[in-house]
């Protein structure tokens, strides 16, 4: 008898899910979590604008396990959502496999990359990190007294490079005999989310010297930020706006408008365009922040510089070298 | 003293700590303004309702009967390896490298080779903490665990410098050729006439494992090299003292025991991803743990264990989609299980042990 029971329970919360869910958008957040104050949640940011201002829903869904991804995709392409959003490269492989399965159904990879000419219902939208990660080594390199400026990243992956080989161009444009430090957190995905552990990182960086670091390491970063203002040097935050979180220890964030892309994305809805997107400085896509948190740590001549900079990256006339574009880098180590 | 009947023991004492676990589990679903009884009815039809939650639900519960395997084998010898982890990582690494090399013309024979790889790379990564152990007295828990770091930084470097294809960002091997993929359990199970979801990740390692199970059963109950392990890990002293060679066995079952580990990859890497990524072992050499306590390191226990666990996974995974239950409670369900089944486990027994007693003691 129950298991009858379970049956028409599995019938009927299938039949309410695929009548509830007609074309509401989903959101997939990588294995970082919803609430990583980072990259995750500025895609959560982006989705909840969206929802604010059209008065729309949308599904969101935190994956556990790797198996999951494809899962997921297919469950919440199924129960008829669309289109469906995902963040992190980790998930271009598995919605390279589901997308020919559900044709009407448009992905989104944010970081990831599924060639466009064999899944034509997928939009791959990436990230010019490497563009905004120089911009605020340029304020680091300026802002350091030492000479000497610091790096966390997660994990040791080419995304992470990316950031890291940006910046470290920056810091040497900015001030060309500086030093720059390069940690890696981890080696598993745990580095994601170790404040302590990047904590600690920071506390030796600042032993060597490091007056500024930048964390591009999600959860961990928090630790890193934290670790800075204890021990009254800068940090650099990244993702979202990280500067209200220690107000005036804070030099600035690299902003990766994943909210952005998110947000349009759900706008575009069913009749989103496919393709391949790059989102860089011109596109606003990446940027350094600044607010009253900020402000006194910054000077007009940083600002003034850094600007410049910018300007001559959009024009094409500062080309900054991307770490994945062969897998070396002109100024940093890996 | 008489004891009580023993599938009391084997059966009753886990049902009970089990829906304890549940029933406080649903109290905390309830303080956070859920309703416990809907989160159960998703969480059992999502795992256990349709063939296609079962194909989920096998599919992890293969990976943690190897990893249980694993820990059940060396425990019997009084060794605790928590070294599942890395040596899973290594045996992915072994399979890994076995399908991307050889153009194999069938999955047959590229998976031979793989359980072969799978095997000797999990059992070298447990040879040298147990080697340590052995001839220098290095304790096994902080060897092995220190093994996985080792393992997860070496298994970083090798995709991130050498098995990533340029241009990926994902830090992953290429895809292995077709003729490499396991096939599925559904279309085995299809094929046969029993009809099956498509789709879903279970596939031919479950067998393997099942023998594994049994091979393992055979080996510890039904083999002088069994009874040498048992004896070793009951009194080290009365072994050494009946001519079994202490260095011997540590050896053999660390290896046995790494080598079941490893073998778990050949349901990820192989059998559901096709290549090999950063993150394919995900914790199942620590559930590993919980399971081979759980089922009393005896193989048919871990196969149920290891089956809970999958439903936990499966029905975990099925909350989050379903419901605005947040997955973090989902490893506080697991959490709970684990302490009233492993830890607690005496907590039920004895109660339980007492009312017996005393019914056989009216009657």
């Amino acid at each position: 008898m129950t298991l009858t029971k379970h049956l028409l329970g599995a019938a009927a919360t299938l039949a309410l899910f695929a009548g509830a869910a007609t074309a509401d958008p989903a959101l997939i957040y990588d294995l970082g979590g919803k609430f990583d104050k980072s990259f995750n949640e500025a895609a959560f940011n982006g989705a909840t604008k969206w929802a604010t201002e059209t008065g729309g829903t949308f599904k969101d869904l935190e994956i556990t396990a790797e198996a999951q991804r494809e899962q997921a995709l297919r469950q919440l392409a199924g129960a008829g959502f669309n289109p469906v959003v995902t963040t992190g490269f980790g998930m271009s492989d598995p919605i390279a496999a589901v997308a020919p399965d559900f044709p009407d159904t448009k992905f989104v990879t944010i970081d990831g990359y599924v060639d466009p000419a064999a899944h034509p219902n997928v939009l791959s939208i990436g990230f010019a990190e490497h563009e905004g990660s120089y911009l605020v080594g340029m304020m680091a390199g300026m802002k350091s007294t030492t000479g000497t400026v610091g790096f966390i990243g997660g994990m040791d992956i080419p995304l992470i490079r990316k950031f890291g080989c940006g910046y470290a161009q920056g810091v040497v444009a900015a001030k060309a005999d500086a030093k720059v430090i390069l940690n890696m957190t981890g080696t598993d995905p745990s580095a994601w989310n170790n404040p302590t552990k990047g904590a600690e990182i920071a506390q030796a960086q600042k032993s060597q010297g490091a007056d500024v670091i930048f964390a591009a390491a999600g959860g961990t970063g928090m630790g890193v930020l934290q670790s800075a203002k204890d021990q009254g040097i800068l940090s650099i935050g990244v993702d979202s706006n990280q500067n209200h979180l220690f107000p005036g220890s804070v030099l600035t964030s690299m902003l990766k408008r994943v909210d952005v892309a998110v947000y349009d994305a759900m706008k575009a809805g069913p009749d989103l365009e496919t393709g391949v997107k790059g989102l860089n400085l011109a596109s606003d896509g990446v940027g350094y922040a600044m607010d009253e948190n900020n402000a006194d740590l910054v000077t007009p001549e940083m600002i003034a510089a850094v600007d410049a900079a910018a300007a001559k990256i959009k024009s094409g006339e500062l080309v900054v070298h991307d770490y994945m574009s062969d897998n070396t880098c002109p100024a940093a180590q890996f | 003293m008489e004891k009580m009947p023993r599938w009391a023991d084997v059966l009753l004492v886990p049902l009970i700590s089990l829906i304890i676990a549940f029933l406080i589990s649903g109290l905390v679903i309830l303080a956070i303004g859920q309703n416990p009884v809907e989160a159960m009815r998703v969480m059992v039809t999502g795992a256990l309702g349709s063939s296609y939650g079962w194909g989920y639900t096998l599919y992890y519960a293969t990976n943690f009967m190897f990893t249980g395997l694993a820990v059940s084998v060396a425990f019997h010898a009084s060794l605790f390896n928590i070294g599942g982890e890395g040596q899973a990582t290594l045996g992915g690494l072994g399979v890994a490298l076995v399908c991307l090399l050889i153009p194999w013309p069938h999955w047959s024979l590229a998976l031979a080779a793989a359980i072969v790889a799978a095997a000797a790379f999990g059992a070298i990564w447990a040879a040298i903490p147990a080697y340590l152990q052995a001839k220098r007295g290095s304790h096994i828990v902080i060897t092995t665990i220190m093994f996985n770091f080792i393992a997860a930084a070496l298994l970083n470097y090798l995709l991130v410098n050498v098995l990533r294809p340029q241009g990926s960002m994902d830090p992953a091997s290429a895809r292995f050729a077709p003729t490499t993929n396991l096939p599925e359990l559904g279309a085995m199970l299809n094929a046969v006439g029993i009809p099956f979801a498509k789709g879903t990740p279970a596939n031919i390692s479950l067998l393997l494992a099942l023998v594994c199970a049994v091979a393992v059963w055979v080996l510890l109950w039904h083999t002088r090299l069994g009874f040498e392990i048992r004896s070793f890990g009951k009194s080290q002293k009365a072994a050494q003292y009946a001519g079994i060679n202490p260095v011997r066995i540590t050896m053999v079952a660390m290896l046995i025991s790494g080598g079941l580990a490893g073998m778990m990859a050949i349901n990820t890497v192989q059998g559901e991803a096709n290549r090999l990524l950063l993150n394919s072992v995900e914790g199942a050499g620590f559930i590993g743990i919980a399971v081979a306590l759980m089922g009393r390191n005896h193989p048919f226990g871990v196969v149920l264990a290891s089956i809970l666990f999958g439903f936990l996974y499966q029905g975990g995974a099925e909350l989050a989609l379903w419901t605005q239950i947040p997955r973090e409670l989902i490893t506080v369900i697991q959490g709970l299980v684990i302490l009233f089944t492993g830890a607690l486990g005496y907590m039920v027994q004895k109660p339980v042990e007492a009312l017996f007693m005393r019914r056989r003691g009216a009657r």
